[in-house]
Formats: C-alpha cells, structure tokens, sequence
C-alpha cells in the first residue's frame, strides 16, 4: 500500500457547457488501496463532481462502466491499476454518441440486441414442470448466455462502426445464437431467415475485436460462425 | 410550477427482478405501464445474485414446501409472518418452473430436470439435515435470471422509461397513492407519472454501511420516498451480513461455496464452525456463521497480517467441479483477492448484505399501514414488492436463495394484485393533488442553490462509517445510542449538501445528492429502531441482551415478539404483533433456534 501519483488524460464534454469536447489532464494520489481503475475513478469524482461515467456492482457483472481504457474498450471495475500505463487515457465508448463524458447513448446498441428477438420462442403449450434438458444440452449455452451487454464488443467492430443501423454487432449476434443453441427455442429457422441478409450477419469479416475487448472472455466470432455455417447448411 | 404529466394505468419503478416480474404480470394482462429505472434493467443489482433461488422442486431428493416454511420461519427468528412465508413457500415451484420457460439456462441433472445444490439454514424433515433445494445456473442465478425476465418483457412489449429517477411519492388528500414525480437523467427534466397504481420494486438500501456487497445503486430509493411520504417502515434493525465478502473488497461470495462443499478456517486451520453449529456446521444460517466469524476475530484466531479476516477454504473440491459450478467465483477471487481459488483459500469477512426490513405489505404486495386501529390497513394505489419491501417472510434474518424467490413471488403478486385493482378501477384516473411536484421541485432547487453545504461524498462516509460501527453485526447498548444522535447530526448535513456540478445533461452529481436524501432515511429508521429493541433476534444482537438459560440466544418473546414500525415524523415507534397463523398449516411453535 505505497502512495503515488497516477496521471489521468479524459475526454471531456458538457454538452449544456462546452462548445466541444476536450481532454483533460488531471494527476491524482492514491494511497494504494484502489484496486481497479474504477476505484480511482471515484475518488476522482470525489474531488470534481462533474466528471461523468455510468458504474453499478463494481465487479463486472452489470455491465455498467464500458469505456475505452489506453485505447482498448473494457469495464473500469476489471481494469487493474498495478499494472495500468500512465497516462491512463479514457474515452468513451468508440462509435456510439456521447451524452456527456465517459457516458454513451446506447439506443443503437439495444436496438440491434432487440432486433434478434432475444427471447426463448416456443409455440407448445408448457409442461407442468421444467422442459427437460440434458447437461450435454445445456452446456451448449455457456459461453453465450453470461454476456452483460456492456457493449465492449460491438463498438470495439469497425463493420458496427459502419452499419450501426444495418449490422446486429457481435453482442446481439452472440444472443441470436445464445437461442439458436438452446434445445428448448422452437425458432430456429425463423431466427436464421431474420438474420439473412447482406448486412444483419454478413457484414462479420472475423477481425475479432470483440473476442479480444470482452470482459467476460466470450467469443462472438465464434458464435457468428456457427450460424454462418448454418446457413450455409442449409442453403445446400 | 406545472410540469408535464404522462398517464399511465400503472408504474412500476425499478428494473430488477421483483419490478420485471410484475412488469410481465401487467403487460401481459394488457394494461399501460410505465416501468422506471435509473439503470438499464440488467444492471439492476438482481443480477449480483450467485447461488439460487429455493423451491422444494425434491429433482435430487425428497423435499417438501412445508419444510422449506418451517426453516424460513425458523431462519427468521420467529419474526417472519407465518401467513405470507407459507404463500412463498407453496408458490415456489410455480415461478421457478415459469422462469424455465422463459427460458432461464438452469444447471441441468443428468435427468435433465433442474440442477438443485445445499444452502444455509435449508434442511430436510423440519430441521434435520441439509437439503438440495437452491435451484441455480452455475454461480450465476441472479443474472441467468434477470437476463431472462428481461427477455419476456421484451418478448411482452413493456414500455421502458430507463435511466430516469424517480423522486417523490404522490399520495392524494385521501392518502391514496396516484403517481410518482420522476427526472429523466439525460436531461435533468421533472415528470409526473400519474397512474391508478404504483409499485416501488426498489430494492435494498446495503450503501448505508461502509462494507457491503451491494451495488453502488441500492441507495433505497423507494424506502426513502415511501418514508417521506408518511409511510412507517418496518423492520428496520434487521441487516443482514453474509458471511463472505471478499475481505477489503467487500464483492460477495455466495454461500453456494459452502454448499458445494467449502468449509470456514480460522488462523489455526480449524473448522470453527463445528464449534458453533455441530448440526449444519458450515451451512448454519447466516446470522449464525457471521457472529462466529467475528467471535473467532475478535478472540484472536482471525487471519492476515491484521487478523482481521478468515480463510474460506475449496481446494479439496476437485477442480473440474469448480469451473463448472463455480466459475464467476474463481473469477472474483483472482480479480479482487489475487487468489486462485483452486489452489489457495478465499479471504473472507462478514458484510453488509440485505435489508430484512422495508416498506411493509401483505402477501399480495398491497402496502399497509396502521389506520383507524387496524395495524395492517391497505394504502389504495400502493404496492411494493422485493428487497425494498417486508412482507414479511425474512423476519430477523433471512436465508440464502430466499431473496430471489420473494422477488419472483411477490413480484408476480403484487402484479396479479395490481390488474385486479386497476380493472375495478373506473375509467378516469383519481385526479392529482394540485401541487404533485412541488415537493421534488423544491429538493431540487434546494440543490441548484444551496452555498456553504457539506459535500455528498463526504456526508455519505460519514453515515456509512457510523452505521458500520454502532449498528454492525454485534451492537452494544451505549453504541447504538450515540450512533442515533450522531446520524441525527448527519441527516443535518445531508439536508444541506452542496454540489458544484449544476449542468442539466446526465448529473450525476445530482443524483448521488437524491440518493443521500434516500439512504439517509434509511439510516435513521435502522439505527433508532435497533437502538429501541432491546433483545437479541436473529441478526439485531445486542450486549445487554445476552444468551442466559433463561432466555435463549438473549431473545425476549414476552416483550419483543412484534414488528417494529418506525414513523419519519419525530422517529415515533410503535409495533405490530407478528402473525403467527399461517394459511393452511399449524403455527410453527416457537422454539429456541439452534444448527
């Protein structure tokens, strides 16, 4: 638990107060028990209450404080200051607009994980009990349904850059599969039909930003190939 | 002043799992609701949840929900009202196997049913050996399932305000609920919701301590307003500490650990809590392993350089069982101990946890207060439903998964409850009061203007510092009463904060200001109520109030069998008798709790 100085370089923007958008150098002691970027983070709103960023469990599972960390998107709770290069430069989120500083308007982001119907879709009235589901079965979903929508993923892609509107991004592509691979979701082929498109799937070229940025360790690449390859499947 | 006005047939507030399941219960029955959250609903802290949630499902043993009552009963210290614990425990199968169909990823028996694991407190034939009744998706519960909630929301097209916050209650001259005033975040602009019914699905109040597991958001925003509104609030001595927070940290690890088969070491490497609870051993109830896990501190047996923690010890479980039932586990503890569970032992401390107490209901999430001599009259318009509100199944203390199961019960009730009011409502809406936002108007100019005010972040330290000391897991006579003066002092400062951020787009500045005002309430109602019971309960544990021969575990059912109703106005007490009569059962008699 030493004492140091940290330096800090965030974007910074008002809209009710500047005319554009900046960055900020500001130094900041610690005293050695801020653990992870996110504790830092604090104290520095401590000392200016204006600066601001969206944050809720502070152990990376709400998915609340996605920013781009030196360049690379990830949650500010998981970011560790031991071992963190100075300066630390944070931005918002790439791609999506800013409301103010390190927040984002996430609309497009939802829309496009909406748009794939994320919910399990079977017509057949339920059973009494549970719909049964061996572990084999089960253990297809993991993987694909621990994601917490924190967005790392979609706006680390330049095909979402381009298309935000016309391409799903890899955080709703890997709950299209999520459903996909469920045994007890009837939709498959609906689901496959909805994705059929030159825009909504295709535009994935596997660069694989999305597998290198998520929190959680998931890989959307992967999930997009698979229902790749279903489709081409079934166009045979 | 006039603001504008949206009207809706219901709103809900707050997004977690008690808020999304009655949201699924009004959009189904096609009524127009508005559902309000400051966070996106899957940030709600629902989705910190580990373990499970219990339901007597018997998928790998016999089980039974009269079981499941008589340990919660048990579990509550006899402070749980046996009416609404036997309607939580009946329903249990029923919402789980619900959720299941939306689509909830459960952990799976090789008989494909769901997978069910041991936990705290819940045993088999009233008491006698553990039971696997915690029905989890690995050590992922909480968010497998707000995740699929959500979905059937989508799936239900319920509208959404989200990122707005809601400030007051409005209650008309009658009393009756009519709306609540609301501030969209993004841009700082004040509405008013008028609706025929409101339901606060808020969520717990744990920031009040300075050690806890909660999120940053559970800043008990619908206890403070129902407070403020003139709503008694019930139970409030009643904090739960989980067993193992991360020590430092204070992120949760769930019980499920222990249920899987991890065990307690003190300094020495003993299993202390043989000592303590011969029977359930390490799945005492929480109250039970927090007390003597400070006990073993306190007596020197504590571990690290200060002592100060103890050891929770997986690395006799075979790995393979670790990553598949306790992955986020493993995650935790090497993201905020450095520890790989697999090979080295957890650091772990009791920690603020969960507010037994809140807003109180009935089983059909219908909020009651005391009226012309009947100490349970309905307030017409107003429900609440999980962590926010004591229905109450938790009593003194609550048992692990049970949390998750009173949220999707009575979430489900309160909604059910709720179309069945709003469809015998007529057609036009109960008008506003005229002034309806003149209040919240007003605590926000208040914060616009104010000069020479405390700081929030500094008022708020200081509250969570008083409460961690004079209302912890043991609390002493002379403590509690100079914590109830000292938070009195804070609660001055609180009125008076100050910030310097006045800009209108997404204040956050502003919002932990709001949050204050909120937590504050809570504090207050928690430390003048613990200050008044002078008995030991579950996990209100106090020195003068000792474990004798006499009376067991310093428990006082003579004078003390009653829940606490703390009124805001001039912290007037008075209390309700606990309903021993449950719905369809014999009463579960009072005994001395032992594990």
């Amino acid at each position: 638990m030493t004492a140091r100085t940290v330096q800090f370089s965030i974007y910074r923007y008002d809209p009710d107060r500047d005319e554009k958008p900046y960055m900020q150098s500001i130094s900041l002691e610690l005293d050695g028990t801020e653990r992870k970027l996110l504790d830092a983070l604090m104290k520095l709103k401590d000392k200016d209450d204006s600066l601001s960023f969206r944050r809720s469990c502070r152990e990376g599972v709400c998915g609340s404080d996605a920013m781009n960390i030196n360049g690379k998107n990830g949650l500010a709770c998981l970011t560790d200051m031991a071992t963190i290069a100075e300066p630390i430069v944070l931005r918002p989120l790439p791609g999506l607009p800013v409301v103010r500083d390190l927040i984002v308007d996430m609309t497009q982001f939802f829309k496009q994980y909406h748009s794939i119907k994320p919910y399990l879709i079977n017509p057949e009235h339920p059973p009494e009990r549970e719909r049964l589901q061996s572990p084999e079965d089960r253990e297809e979903l993991n993987g694909l349904y621990e994601c917490i929508l924190c967005a790392c993923c979609s706006t680390a892609c330049p095909s979402f850059w381009w298309n935000p509107d016309k391409f799903v991004g890899p955080a709703g592509l890997l709950a299209a599969y999520r459903f996909i691979a469920d045994t007890r979701d009837e939709a498959t082929s609906e689901r496959l039909d909805n994705l059929e498109d030159p825009y909504r799937l295709f535009r994935c070229h596997s660069i694989m930003n999305c597998v290198d940025v998520c929190p959680k360790g998931l890989n959307p690449t992967r999930a997009i190939g698979k229902i790749k390859d279903m489709m081409v499947r079934r166009a045979v | 002043m006039s603001v504008p006005v949206r009207k809706f047939d219901a709103v809900i507030v707050g997004a977690g799992g008690a808020g999304l399941r009655a949201a699924i219960q009004l959009s189904e029955a096609g009524l127009r609701t508005a559902v309000l959250s400051k966070v996106f609903p899957t940030r709600s802290h629902t989705v910190a949840a580990q373990g499970g949630v219990a339901a007597s499902l018997g998928n790998s043993e016999e089980d039974h929900w009269h079981w499941h009552m008589y340990d919660t009963v048990k579990g509550s210290d006899w402070l749980g009202d046996q009416d609404a614990i036997e309607f939580m425990c009946r329903k249990a199968n029923e919402v789980v196997i619900e959720l299941e169909h939306y689509g909830m990823p459960f952990d799976r028996l090789d008989s494909g049913k769901i997978y069910q694991r041991p936990f705290g407190g819940h045993m088999s034939n009233f008491g006698e050996k553990p039971v696997r009744r915690s029905c989890a998706a690995a050590d992922r519960t909480g968010h497998a399932m707000l995740h699929a909630m959500y979905q059937r929301n989508v799936k239900a097209n319920t509208q959404f305000f989200i990122e707005w916050m809601a400030l007051d209650l409005i209650r008309d001259e009658e009393g009756d609920v009519v709306g609540v005033t609301a501030m969209e975040m993004e841009t700082g602009e004040v509405f008013v919701f008028h609706a025929k019914a409101v339901l606060f699905a808020t969520g717990g109040a744990g920031r009040i301590y300075h050690s806890s597991t909660n999120a940053f958001i559970n800043t008990g925003d619908g206890v403070g307003m129902a407070a403020r509104a003139g709503i008694p609030l019930e139970d409030m001595e009643f904090w739960q500490f989980h067993p193992t927070g991360v020590a430092g940290a204070g992120v949760l690890i769930t019980e499920g650990v222990r249920g899987e088969g991890g065990i307690l070491r003190n300094a020495d490497g003993e299993r202390f809590m043989e000592r303590y609870a011969p029977n359930a051993k390490d799945l005492a109830s929480r109250d039970v392993v927090s007390r003597a896990m400070v006990t073993e501190i306190n007596e020197g047996r504590g571990c690290g350089p200060n002592k100060d923690h103890v050891m929770l010890d997986i690395t006799h479980l075979d790995p393979a069982t670790i990553m598949k039932r306790l992955p986020g586990i493993r995650e935790i503890g090497i993201q905020f101990a450095g520890v790989d569970a697999i090979k080295e032992q957890l650091p772990v401390v009791p920690t603020c946890h969960y507010q037994m107490g809140g807003i109180p209901t009935n089983y059909n999430g219908e909020v009651v207060v005391p009226k012309d001599g009947n100490m349970s009259a309905p307030v017409r318009g107003f429900y609440a439903a999980g962590e926010c509100a004591c229905a109450s199944v938790h009593g003194a203390n609550r048992l692990g998964t049970n949390s998750l199961l009173d949220l999707l019960v009575f979430g489900k009730s309160s909604g059910e409850s709720m179309v069945e009011y709003i469809k015998a409502q007529p057609a036009a809406h109960k008008p506003l009061p005229a002034n309806a936002a003149d209040f919240s108007l007003s605590r926000l100019n208040r914060l616009n203007t104010q000069t020479g005010g405390a700081a929030v972040g500094e008022t708020r330290l200081a509250m969570q510092r008083t409460m961690q000391k004079h209302c912890g897991v043991f609390r002493f006579k002379d403590m509690l009463a100079e914590g109830v003066s000292r938070i009195c002092e804070i609660q001055k400062m609180a009125a008076t904060t100050e910030i310097r951020d006045k800009s209108n787009v997404f204040n956050t500045a502003r919002l932990e200001a709001l949050e204050l005002d909120n937590l504050i309430e809570v504090a207050r109602a928690t430390i003048v109520s613990a200050n008044a019971r002078t008995e030991s309960r579950g996990a209100h544990v106090r020195d003068d109030a000792p474990d004798t021969p006499e009376r067991p575990n310093g428990r006082d059912d003579s004078t003390w069998l009653k829940h606490t109703l703390w009124h805001r106005d001039g912290d007037r007490l008075e209390y309700k008798p606990v309903n021993m009569n449950p719905l369809t059962v014999e009463s579960i008699a009072l005994k001395t709790r032992a594990y």
